[in-house]
């Protein structure tokens, strides 16, 4: 599979900061000395990294809770989105990792209408399998599998009396957009073509033996996008992926969670035919993204929570040692498998005043363990040094002009008030506490 | 939450859920009810003119600032003299045979052989059986002093044990699992105005489903001292420099990158709302009269809520979870001693806070629960979920005495050896919005002319 050339490539220099950038935007951000190694590889060779990673291997102790506990994700609390919490940071593969992000809010499944965390995994072992290849695929696979169907109603939609929230929402949300290239009775008739989806419900597990019933599928003629025929729900989804309207709202969905601005009109026509010419693969479309200029050159973008949260501990060498990253990050506004509705969480409104706060506890957290001590640790009594000293603590992140003399400025005030001599050995280690903080919560840091 | 059922655990979560994401929320289980509310689009922001963070639901079409108008314009022109209703709910559904002992009922302590509580002197005017539990000795001192209206067996017929549902009945005021309102919310949407979110304040944090509305905007407050921003390993001169360099954060708005602007935004608004809720922190508030020291918000928050009804704002009704758990499957009397010692003792603080600030007029406290337990006892120290429970209407102008019957228990026990209810639900909300909130029940209550009136107002 080959770029078509149409597409245009970063040409600029490819340091640290560029490298940096990619591996937040592709994944959840770099290791200690991760951007300078990738920034060695070249853009090519850095994005091929992030492609075809290879197989998985994770770095670091397993996970626990905060009692010491191995996690237990199908049942526990939290744990689940704990357990995937710790994927993130630990994995070789973090574009498959960020991938399988996406398509849970692409294809946003909340257990709160599920109610059953094994499900929700099966769910997310999906999304991971699939996280690079074929579109197809990917929703043929979604479109029966057992969490979707409860949530959007699928086992609900009889023969006789269909149930179109998922007909609709299949279009709307996943594959065509709002009011573009179909019709109210394109949904009742794509229900129509959806039923036959069954499951049972046994007492103490829930919802089980989800199926596909050939006698309960209304095997009647359909008219959908103006074709008529006995559409079964494969046909409902391939139908989706053939309707014109298909491939510009893919790239454009897919683009706007890599690039914040939408792309241009000649490169999206060019991203929309290679994604058609290659059966809709998805691994190319990320790659050319992945490769455009405007990722380098243009707006940052506010991290997710989770991706700021992971991120944080990556940067840091911090395992996964807590379920208190469930209520933290729900706190700021992203709990993993309880997305807000089925239109997936709102990019553009992470940051208010309470996720900000939140963002601020994470921080905390994160540090907690590592903190400098009055009593075994020095530091020196100079600004400029104590914030060097932090910011290579979280592996030297870039920062804006503007942060950096918050920094310096914060640094000199507190140094000013250790009058005493006793303050002027303990205030320097508190500072630089206080520093690490500040970088973690600076508008830098929760953008990438 | 060892001691509570799973059910419970899971339907207070489903709750939080629905409030923190305010989006079509599906029942887990068939025939579960949404809670009312769900769905309601939330905003939040900080009235400036009281100092306090708010998030409002239902106020789609307004702005901000008329909003704060609003919250202004209310305060000075409200009548003085409207009547307030705090609701009161005691999670879980709190043990009537524990609450008021049936110390002279020949049955009780067969029912209750290792749970039942002794004779003691905490006697309950008006019905010589029973005896209030030993750590609500401070509701014996309201109801001895005319100021606690007892209604020991109030409910609904062929009450539902699910803690969801029935809830969902007590708050929206019928036995309706698709009623999306709340009974007080109804009322507000009646009487309320378009810019006032403070007309229906939840003390939570969070929407109480009761005050779900759906005309006018209501509004749910988190703890002015929950806004703080703690560093570890950083105290003193240098954590006061640390607070201050936040704000400075903010430098990046005037950045030509989009999202390094709004972030730097973001932290200057953090820093401006850290400031102003600084005066709310405890210590902050002066009450007149000692509240309970204890590690829960509830005094704290009875404490912000007469404070500021002193302050004039606008606020007509106001709903707050009690301290406690009240699903006591096991370990009973120590989980029950807890909850009702910190909450009636808070209560009888706020009365007298009330009374002191000569507000003690204007305010009644409906306390509730989803439902009682059963009448005998199960094998692990506990007892699970029954029919009728209590109710308690606290305040000056409460009638006093007690309304309805706690039924023998020999002859009142349903099939499934459940309280029967002696006063219907309804019949409380119809009296209460006639006779305290001056409204018509039947524009409120379904059906309201089924339910008897009592007198609970003097």
């Amino acid at each position: 599979v080959r770029a078509a050339a149409r597409i245009p490539v970063y040409t600029g220099p490819f340091g640290p900061e560029q490298a940096e950038r990619l591996l937040w935007r592709a994944g959840f951000g770099p290791r200690k000395g991760e951007a300078r190694r990738f920034a060695k590889k070249g853009l090519d060779g850095a994005v091929q990294t992030l492609i075809h990673p290879g197989r998985e291997k994770l770095r670091g102790p397993a996970p626990h809770d905060g009692d010491g506990h191995r996690l237990a994700p199908g049942d526990a609390w939290g744990h689940d989105h704990v357990w995937w919490l710790d994927r993130m940071v630990r994995t070789s593969r973090p574009l498959t990792e960020r991938m399988t992000l996406i398509w849970h809010d692409w294809f946003a499944t909340s257990n709160s209408g599920v109610g059953s965390q094994t499900l929700m995994l099966r769910q997310n072992r999906l999304f991971r399998r699939y996280s690079l290849d074929s579109f197809e695929r990917l929703l043929l696979a979604v479109t029966r599998d057992p969490a979707m169907l409860l949530w959007l109603s699928g086992t609900d939609n009889k023969k006789g009396a269909p149930n179109e929230n998922y007909a609709r929402e299949l279009m709307e949300l996943f594959t065509l957009g709002a009011g573009r290239g179909y019709t109210e009775h394109d949904v009742r008739e794509q229900a129509r073509a959806l039923t036959g989806f069954e499951n049972d419900w046994k007492r103490g597990v829930g919802p089980t033996n989800f199926r596909f019933e050939r006698d309960r599928h209304d095997q009647g003629v359909k008219r959908v996008f103006g074709k008529r025929g006995r559409f079964d729900w494969q046909d409902a989804c391939r139908l989706c992926l053939k309707n014109r309207s298909h491939p510009s709202f893919f790239v454009r969905k897919l683009w706007s969670y890599f690039i914040p601005t939408p792309p241009p009109a000649a490169t999206l026509r060019a991203l929309e035919r290679m994604y058609v010419r290659n059966h809709y693969a998805v691994r190319p479309v990320v790659e050319a993204i992945l490769r455009h200029p405007h990722l380098y050159s243009g707006q940052r973008m506010t991290k997710p929570p989770v991706v700021y949260t992971a991120g944080l501990l990556r940067a840091a060498g911090r395992p996964v040692d807590t379920d208190a990253w469930a209520w933290l990050n729900g706190l700021a506004g992203q709990q993993l498998f309880y997305p807000p509705n089925v239109s997936g969480w709102n990019d553009e409104r992470w940051l208010d005043t309470a996720t900000f706060l939140a963002r601020w506890q994470i921080a905390g957290r994160v540090l907690r363990p590592l903190v400098l001590d009055t009593k075994t640790d020095q530091a020196p009594l100079d600004a400029d040094k104590l914030v060097e000293r932090a910011l290579s603590f979280w592996g030297h992140p870039t920062v804006s002009p503007a942060t950096r003399r918050s920094l310096h400025g914060f640094a000199r005030a507190s140094l000013g008030t250790a009058k005493s001599s006793w303050k002027q050995k303990q205030y320097p280690v508190l500072t630089e506490n206080a520093l690490r903080h500040l970088i973690a919560a600076s508008p830098d840091l929760q953008t990438s | 939450m060892a001691d509570c059922c799973n059910e419970f655990s899971r339907s207070s979560l489903l709750r939080r859920a629905a409030a923190e994401a305010g989006s079509g929320l599906p029942a887990i289980e068939h025939g579960m009810p949404l809670p009312a509310g769900t769905g309601l689009d939330r905003r939040s922001f900080v009235a400036r003119s009281v100092g306090l963070a708010l998030a409002v639901y239902g106020a789609g079409s307004l702005r901000l600032p008329m909003l704060e108008e609003g919250i202004a314009q209310a305060a000075s022109t409200a009548p003085p003299a409207s009547p307030v209703l705090l609701s009161v709910f005691l999670d879980g559904g709190v043990d009537t045979l524990s609450l008021l002992a049936p110390v002279g009922d020949p049955d009780y302590r067969k029912l209750r052989p290792k749970l039942a509580l002794p004779d003691s002197s905490l006697h309950v005017g008006g019905d010589d059986r029973l005896r209030w539990h030993p750590s609500a000795a401070s509701f014996q001192t309201l109801h001895n002093e005319g100021k606690l209206t007892l209604v020991p067996a109030v409910g609904y017929r062929d009450a539902d044990q699910s803690h969801f549902t029935s809830r969902h009945y007590w708050e929206v005021g019928a036995t309706n699992a698709h009623l999306r309102t709340g009974w007080l919310g109804r009322y507000l949407d009646r009487v309320g105005s378009p810019d006032n979110p403070l007309q229906g304040l939840s003390l939570d944090g969070e929407l109480a489903p009761s005050l779900a509305t759906g005309r006018v905007p209501v509004a749910a407050l988190r703890g002015a001292d929950e806004y703080s921003f703690w560093a570890p390993g950083v105290w003193g001169e240098v954590n006061d420099k640390m607070l201050d360099a936040i704000g400075a954060l903010g430098a990046t708005r005037k950045s030509g990158d989009r999202a390094l602007a709004a972030a730097g935004e973001v932290a200057r608004q953090s820093d401006r709302l850290r400031r102003q809720l600084a005066p709310f922190k405890s210590g902050g508030l002066a009450s007149p009269v000692p509240y309970p020291k204890v590690d829960s918000d509830f005094p704290e928050r009875l404490a912000g809520l007469a404070a500021m009804l002193a302050a004039g704002l606008p606020l007509r009704v106001v709903a707050l979870n009690a301290f406690g758990m009240y699903d006591t499957h096991s370990d009973q009397p120590e989980q029950l001693a807890e909850g009702l010692k910190v909450t009636s003792e808070s209560l009888l603080a706020f009365q007298r806070d009330l009374e002191a600030r000569g507000l003690a007029d204007r305010v009644l406290t409906l306390v509730w629960s989803e439902f009682g337990r059963r009448a005998e006892e199960n094998g692990s120290n506990g007892t699970d979920h029954g029919a009728a429970g209590t109710a308690l209407l606290i305040g000056s102008r409460s009638r006093g005495g007690v309304v309805g019957e706690l039924p023998a228990l020999r002859t009142g026990l349903d099939r499934d050896g459940n309280l029967k209810a002696t006063v219907d639900y309804r019949s409380l909300y119809c009296s209460l919005l006639e006779q305290w909130l001056g409204a018509d029940a039947g524009a409120v209550i379904p059906n309201a002319r089924a339910y008897q009136r009592v007198g609970l107002v003097k």
